[in-house]
Protein backbone atom coordinates (compact mmCIF):
# COMPACT_ATOMS: atom_id res chain seq x y z
CA UNK A 1 0.00 0.00 0.00
CA UNK A 2 0.96 3.84 -0.47
CA UNK A 3 2.44 5.26 2.59
CA UNK A 4 0.81 9.11 2.71
CA UNK A 5 2.71 11.93 4.60
CA UNK A 6 0.33 13.90 6.18
CA UNK A 7 1.56 17.85 7.13
CA UNK A 8 1.08 18.30 10.83
CA UNK A 9 -1.70 20.80 11.57
CA UNK A 10 -1.96 24.60 12.49
CA UNK A 11 -1.43 25.64 16.42
CA UNK A 12 -4.50 25.47 17.96
CA UNK A 13 -7.24 24.39 20.19
CA UNK A 14 -8.69 20.55 20.09
CA UNK A 15 -10.26 18.98 22.53
CA UNK A 16 -13.08 16.10 21.68
CA UNK A 17 -15.29 17.35 18.86
CA UNK A 18 -13.86 20.35 17.39
CA UNK A 19 -10.48 21.52 16.55
CA UNK A 20 -10.24 25.81 16.80
CA UNK A 21 -7.61 27.64 15.09
CA UNK A 22 -7.22 30.88 13.09
CA UNK A 23 -8.28 30.75 9.03
CA UNK A 24 -4.56 32.19 7.79
CA UNK A 25 -3.52 29.44 9.29
CA UNK A 26 -5.25 26.81 7.35
CA UNK A 27 -5.28 29.03 4.18
CA UNK A 28 -1.90 29.01 4.66
CA UNK A 29 -1.42 25.06 4.97
CA UNK A 30 -3.51 24.47 2.35
CA UNK A 31 -1.35 26.95 -0.27
CA UNK A 32 1.87 25.62 1.03
CA UNK A 33 1.08 22.24 0.08
CA UNK A 34 -0.11 22.97 -3.28
CA UNK A 35 2.24 25.64 -4.78
CA UNK A 36 1.51 25.21 -8.53
CA UNK A 37 4.93 26.43 -10.18
CA UNK A 38 5.66 28.31 -13.45
CA UNK A 39 9.49 27.41 -15.28
CA UNK A 40 10.91 30.17 -16.72
CA UNK A 41 13.62 28.93 -17.95
CA UNK A 42 16.11 30.44 -20.03
CA UNK A 43 19.36 28.93 -19.94
CA UNK A 44 21.24 26.67 -17.59
CA UNK A 45 19.80 27.04 -14.41
CA UNK A 46 16.47 25.74 -16.21
CA UNK A 47 18.48 22.27 -17.06
CA UNK A 48 18.78 21.96 -12.96
CA UNK A 49 15.43 22.76 -12.76
CA UNK A 50 14.33 20.19 -14.46
CA UNK A 51 17.19 17.20 -12.54
CA UNK A 52 14.73 18.98 -9.69
CA UNK A 53 11.44 17.74 -10.92
CA UNK A 54 12.71 14.31 -12.58
CA UNK A 55 12.59 10.94 -10.06
CA UNK A 56 16.14 11.79 -8.28
CA UNK A 57 14.79 15.10 -6.03
CA UNK A 58 11.37 15.12 -7.08
CA UNK A 59 9.59 18.38 -6.37
CA UNK A 60 6.35 17.12 -6.59
CA UNK A 61 7.23 15.87 -2.77
CA UNK A 62 6.64 19.42 -2.25
CA UNK A 63 2.98 19.55 -3.40
CA UNK A 64 4.48 20.71 -6.72
CA UNK A 65 4.08 17.99 -8.91
CA UNK A 66 1.50 20.07 -11.20
CA UNK A 67 3.46 22.82 -13.56
CA UNK A 68 1.47 25.80 -14.65
CA UNK A 69 2.50 26.81 -18.18
CA UNK A 70 0.43 28.89 -17.92
CA UNK A 71 0.69 32.24 -15.98
CA UNK A 72 -3.03 32.66 -15.13
CA UNK A 73 -3.37 29.39 -12.82
CA UNK A 74 0.19 29.75 -11.43
CA UNK A 75 1.20 30.90 -7.71
CA UNK A 76 4.65 30.84 -8.16
CA UNK A 77 6.98 32.29 -11.01
CA UNK A 78 10.42 30.35 -11.52
CA UNK A 79 13.14 32.33 -12.63
CA UNK A 80 15.70 30.28 -13.85
CA UNK A 81 18.49 31.74 -15.95
CA UNK A 82 20.05 34.82 -17.37
CA UNK A 83 17.26 37.51 -18.56
CA UNK A 84 18.48 39.70 -21.20
CA UNK A 85 16.47 43.54 -21.94
CA UNK A 86 14.88 42.43 -24.56
CA UNK A 87 13.01 39.97 -21.88
CA UNK A 88 12.12 41.75 -19.18
CA UNK A 89 8.92 43.56 -20.74
CA UNK A 90 7.97 40.18 -21.54
CA UNK A 91 8.95 39.17 -17.60
CA UNK A 92 7.14 41.80 -16.05
CA UNK A 93 3.86 40.93 -18.40
CA UNK A 94 3.86 37.19 -17.45
CA UNK A 95 3.96 38.52 -13.94
CA UNK A 96 1.31 40.92 -14.30
CA UNK A 97 -0.63 38.23 -16.00
CA UNK A 98 -0.58 35.64 -12.50
CA UNK A 99 -3.26 36.14 -10.52
CA UNK A 100 -2.91 36.85 -6.38
CA UNK A 101 -1.53 35.15 -4.44
CA UNK A 102 1.72 35.41 -6.31
CA UNK A 103 5.27 34.57 -5.37
CA UNK A 104 8.67 34.83 -7.39
CA UNK A 105 11.77 33.01 -6.95
CA UNK A 106 15.10 34.07 -8.64
CA UNK A 107 17.41 30.59 -9.41
CA UNK A 108 20.76 31.42 -10.01
CA UNK A 109 23.28 34.26 -10.00
CA UNK A 110 22.26 35.48 -13.51
CA UNK A 111 18.19 36.01 -12.24
CA UNK A 112 18.99 37.27 -8.96
CA UNK A 113 22.05 39.86 -9.96
CA UNK A 114 23.07 39.34 -13.82
CA UNK A 115 25.80 37.11 -12.76
CA UNK A 116 28.99 36.90 -15.08
CA UNK A 117 26.93 39.01 -17.68
CA UNK A 118 27.82 42.40 -16.42
CA UNK A 119 27.07 43.56 -19.68
CA UNK A 120 24.85 46.08 -21.90
CA UNK A 121 22.55 43.68 -23.59
CA UNK A 122 21.97 41.54 -19.83
CA UNK A 123 19.05 42.40 -16.97
CA UNK A 124 21.18 42.72 -14.32
CA UNK A 125 18.70 41.07 -11.98
CA UNK A 126 15.13 40.54 -12.24
CA UNK A 127 14.21 42.46 -9.53
CA UNK A 128 14.42 45.64 -11.67
CA UNK A 129 11.55 44.31 -13.42
CA UNK A 130 9.40 42.45 -10.95
CA UNK A 131 9.42 42.08 -7.30
CA UNK A 132 11.14 38.63 -5.78
CA UNK A 133 10.58 36.90 -2.97
CA UNK A 134 13.08 34.75 -2.99
CA UNK A 135 16.41 34.69 -4.39
CA UNK A 136 18.57 31.18 -4.67
CA UNK A 137 22.79 31.59 -5.47
CA UNK A 138 24.73 29.42 -7.83
CA UNK A 139 25.60 29.18 -10.86
CA UNK A 140 23.71 27.11 -11.40
CA UNK A 141 22.36 26.16 -8.18
CA UNK A 142 22.39 22.38 -7.47
CA UNK A 143 18.62 20.58 -6.91
CA UNK A 144 18.88 20.70 -3.47
CA UNK A 145 19.61 24.21 -3.38
CA UNK A 146 16.45 25.53 -5.39
CA UNK A 147 14.56 22.91 -3.37
CA UNK A 148 15.71 24.83 -0.32
CA UNK A 149 14.51 27.96 -2.18
CA UNK A 150 11.67 26.51 -2.52
CA UNK A 151 11.28 25.53 1.45
CA UNK A 152 11.92 29.30 1.75
CA UNK A 153 9.08 30.09 0.15
CA UNK A 154 6.85 27.41 1.72
CA UNK A 155 7.48 28.98 4.48
CA UNK A 156 6.65 32.47 3.53
CA UNK A 157 3.21 31.48 1.61
CA UNK A 158 2.11 29.46 5.06
CA UNK A 159 3.22 32.08 7.29
CA UNK A 160 1.73 34.68 4.95
CA UNK A 161 -1.43 36.87 6.74
CA UNK A 162 -4.33 37.16 4.58
CA UNK A 163 -4.51 41.14 4.49
CA UNK A 164 -0.92 41.02 3.35
CA UNK A 165 -2.40 41.26 -0.40
CA UNK A 166 -4.33 44.06 0.23
CA UNK A 167 -2.04 46.68 2.38
CA UNK A 168 -0.99 49.26 1.56
CA UNK A 169 3.09 48.66 1.53
CA UNK A 170 2.19 45.57 -0.73
CA UNK A 171 -0.10 48.04 -3.12
CA UNK A 172 3.50 50.73 -2.90
CA UNK A 173 5.82 47.33 -3.40
CA UNK A 174 4.14 46.87 -6.51
CA UNK A 175 3.13 50.47 -7.52
CA UNK A 176 6.82 51.04 -7.43
CA UNK A 177 7.28 48.10 -10.36
CA UNK A 178 4.69 50.48 -12.21
CA UNK A 179 2.18 47.41 -11.37
CA UNK A 180 -1.69 48.33 -10.36
CA UNK B 1 47.37 32.65 -59.84
CA UNK B 2 43.26 33.70 -59.17
CA UNK B 3 43.97 35.94 -57.08
CA UNK B 4 46.12 37.93 -59.34
CA UNK B 5 43.74 37.72 -62.12
CA UNK B 6 40.75 39.57 -59.66
CA UNK B 7 43.34 42.25 -58.07
CA UNK B 8 44.00 43.05 -61.74
CA UNK B 9 40.65 43.36 -62.86
CA UNK B 10 39.14 45.83 -59.79
CA UNK B 11 42.41 47.53 -60.05
CA UNK B 12 41.83 48.19 -63.79
CA UNK B 13 38.01 49.65 -62.87
CA UNK B 14 39.03 51.26 -59.47
CA UNK B 15 42.25 52.34 -59.25
CA UNK B 16 41.05 55.71 -58.44
CA UNK B 17 39.24 54.27 -55.30
CA UNK B 18 41.22 51.67 -53.78
CA UNK B 19 43.56 52.53 -51.13
CA UNK B 20 44.83 49.40 -50.26
CA UNK B 21 45.44 45.76 -50.80
CA UNK B 22 46.20 43.12 -48.24
CA UNK B 23 47.25 39.76 -50.06
CA UNK B 24 48.95 38.40 -47.24
CA UNK B 25 46.25 37.61 -44.51
CA UNK B 26 43.60 35.23 -44.56
CA UNK B 27 41.89 36.08 -47.96
CA UNK B 28 42.22 38.62 -50.27
CA UNK B 29 41.46 42.32 -48.43
CA UNK B 30 40.80 45.03 -50.49
CA UNK B 31 39.98 48.69 -48.57
CA UNK B 32 38.58 51.22 -51.04
CA UNK B 33 36.94 54.60 -50.39
CA UNK B 34 33.19 54.33 -49.33
CA UNK B 35 32.01 56.30 -52.10
CA UNK B 36 32.50 53.77 -54.59
CA UNK B 37 31.04 50.63 -52.49
CA UNK B 38 28.10 49.81 -54.21
CA UNK B 39 29.55 50.13 -57.50
CA UNK B 40 32.43 47.98 -56.27
CA UNK B 41 30.10 45.26 -54.74
CA UNK B 42 28.03 45.13 -58.14
CA UNK B 43 30.40 45.02 -60.13
CA UNK B 44 32.28 42.10 -58.03
CA UNK B 45 29.19 39.79 -57.98
CA UNK B 46 28.13 40.47 -61.65
CA UNK B 47 31.53 40.59 -63.05
CA UNK B 48 33.60 38.43 -61.09
CA UNK B 49 31.17 36.15 -59.74
CA UNK B 50 30.91 36.58 -56.00
CA UNK B 51 26.99 35.84 -55.39
CA UNK B 52 26.99 35.39 -52.23
CA UNK B 53 27.30 37.67 -48.90
CA UNK B 54 28.66 35.94 -46.60
CA UNK B 55 29.17 38.64 -43.83
CA UNK B 56 28.45 42.68 -43.10
CA UNK B 57 29.60 43.79 -40.58
CA UNK B 58 31.53 46.68 -38.49
CA UNK B 59 34.68 48.03 -36.86
CA UNK B 60 35.62 51.09 -34.64
CA UNK B 61 39.07 51.62 -34.76
CA UNK B 62 38.83 54.97 -32.21
CA UNK B 63 41.94 56.68 -33.06
CA UNK B 64 41.99 56.42 -36.91
CA UNK B 65 40.40 59.40 -38.45
CA UNK B 66 37.95 57.47 -40.59
CA UNK B 67 37.09 55.15 -37.31
CA UNK B 68 34.15 53.41 -38.30
CA UNK B 69 34.18 50.79 -41.24
CA UNK B 70 31.52 48.42 -42.66
CA UNK B 71 33.55 44.97 -43.86
CA UNK B 72 32.03 43.02 -46.53
CA UNK B 73 32.99 39.30 -46.95
CA UNK B 74 32.23 37.84 -50.18
CA UNK B 75 32.18 34.09 -51.35
CA UNK B 76 32.73 33.08 -55.01
CA UNK B 77 30.64 29.47 -54.81
CA UNK B 78 31.61 28.17 -57.88
CA UNK B 79 35.71 28.57 -57.49
CA UNK B 80 35.26 28.66 -53.68
CA UNK B 81 37.54 31.99 -53.23
CA UNK B 82 36.61 34.70 -50.70
CA UNK B 83 37.26 38.01 -50.59
CA UNK B 84 37.10 41.23 -48.03
CA UNK B 85 35.90 44.55 -48.59
CA UNK B 86 36.53 47.03 -46.49
CA UNK B 87 35.13 50.91 -46.54
CA UNK B 88 35.60 53.23 -43.48
CA UNK B 89 33.78 56.73 -42.91
CA UNK B 90 34.32 59.33 -40.09
CA UNK B 91 32.35 58.93 -36.61
CA UNK B 92 30.68 62.33 -36.91
CA UNK B 93 29.07 61.40 -39.88
CA UNK B 94 28.67 57.64 -39.80
CA UNK B 95 27.16 57.19 -44.04
CA UNK B 96 27.87 54.87 -46.11
CA UNK B 97 25.18 53.41 -49.20
CA UNK B 98 23.31 50.55 -48.62
CA UNK B 99 24.15 47.73 -50.58
CA UNK B 100 20.15 45.28 -49.63
CA UNK B 101 19.23 45.93 -53.89
CA UNK B 102 22.24 43.78 -54.55
CA UNK B 103 22.45 41.27 -51.68
CA UNK B 104 18.96 40.94 -50.09
CA UNK B 105 20.50 39.22 -47.06
CA UNK B 106 22.26 42.74 -46.28
CA UNK B 107 19.23 43.53 -45.03
CA UNK B 108 19.66 42.37 -41.77
CA UNK B 109 23.26 42.40 -41.69
CA UNK B 110 23.29 46.33 -42.19
CA UNK B 111 21.01 46.40 -39.23
CA UNK B 112 22.52 44.63 -37.25
CA UNK B 113 25.68 47.10 -37.69
CA UNK B 114 23.71 49.61 -37.42
CA UNK B 115 22.32 48.47 -33.74
CA UNK B 116 25.79 48.04 -32.82
CA UNK B 117 28.21 50.40 -34.46
CA UNK B 118 25.69 53.50 -35.31
CA UNK B 119 26.56 53.12 -39.33
CA UNK B 120 23.95 54.52 -41.29
CA UNK B 121 23.39 52.86 -44.15
CA UNK B 122 21.62 55.04 -47.18
CA UNK B 123 18.97 53.44 -49.27
CA UNK B 124 18.26 50.94 -46.36
CA UNK B 125 14.47 50.09 -46.80
CA UNK B 126 13.96 50.02 -42.80
CA UNK B 127 16.65 50.97 -40.56
CA UNK B 128 16.02 50.16 -37.10
CA UNK B 129 17.75 47.76 -34.10
CA UNK B 130 17.97 44.43 -34.79
CA UNK B 131 19.15 42.96 -31.65
CA UNK B 132 19.03 45.07 -29.05
CA UNK B 133 16.45 46.79 -26.96
CA UNK B 134 14.63 49.72 -28.68
CA UNK B 135 15.08 52.42 -26.18
CA UNK B 136 18.72 51.47 -25.69
CA UNK B 137 20.52 55.29 -26.46
CA UNK B 138 23.83 54.53 -27.62
CA UNK B 139 25.21 52.20 -30.12
CA UNK B 140 26.99 49.75 -27.21
CA UNK B 141 30.08 48.40 -29.93
CA UNK B 142 31.90 51.81 -30.25
CA UNK B 143 35.21 52.04 -27.54
CA UNK B 144 33.98 54.89 -26.14
CA UNK B 145 31.24 52.65 -23.91
CA UNK B 146 31.98 50.73 -21.32
CA UNK B 147 31.12 46.95 -21.70
CA UNK B 148 29.86 46.86 -18.36
CA UNK B 149 25.98 47.95 -17.87
CA UNK B 150 26.04 50.96 -15.52
CA UNK B 151 22.78 49.00 -13.10
CA UNK B 152 25.01 46.60 -11.78
CA UNK B 153 24.43 47.53 -8.03
CA UNK B 154 26.16 44.58 -6.68
CA UNK B 155 29.72 44.74 -7.21
CA UNK B 156 32.14 47.02 -5.38
CA UNK B 157 34.44 48.33 -7.04
CA UNK B 158 37.34 48.08 -4.85
CA UNK B 159 37.06 44.53 -5.38
CA UNK B 160 37.77 44.83 -9.05
CA UNK B 161 40.06 48.09 -9.80
CA UNK B 162 38.13 50.69 -10.17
Amino acid sequence: MTQYTRVDPPEGYSAPGFFATSLDKVVGLARKNSIWPLPFATSCCGIEFMATMGANYDLGRFGSERLSFSPRQADLLMVMGTIAKKMGPILHQIYEQMAEPRWVIAVGACAASGGIFDTYSVLQGIDKVIPVDVYVPGCPPRPEQIIDGFMKIQELVGNESLRRRYSPEYRALLEQYGIK
Amino acid sequence: MEQTLIQTSLKEKFSAEILSIDENSDMLTVTVNKSCIRELIRFLKDELGFVFLTDLCGVHYPDKELALGAVYHLHDLSRNIRIRIKAFTSTSQPEIASITDIFSSANWMERETYDFYGIEFVGHPNLIRILNVEYLDYFPMRKEYPLEDATRTDKDDRFFGR
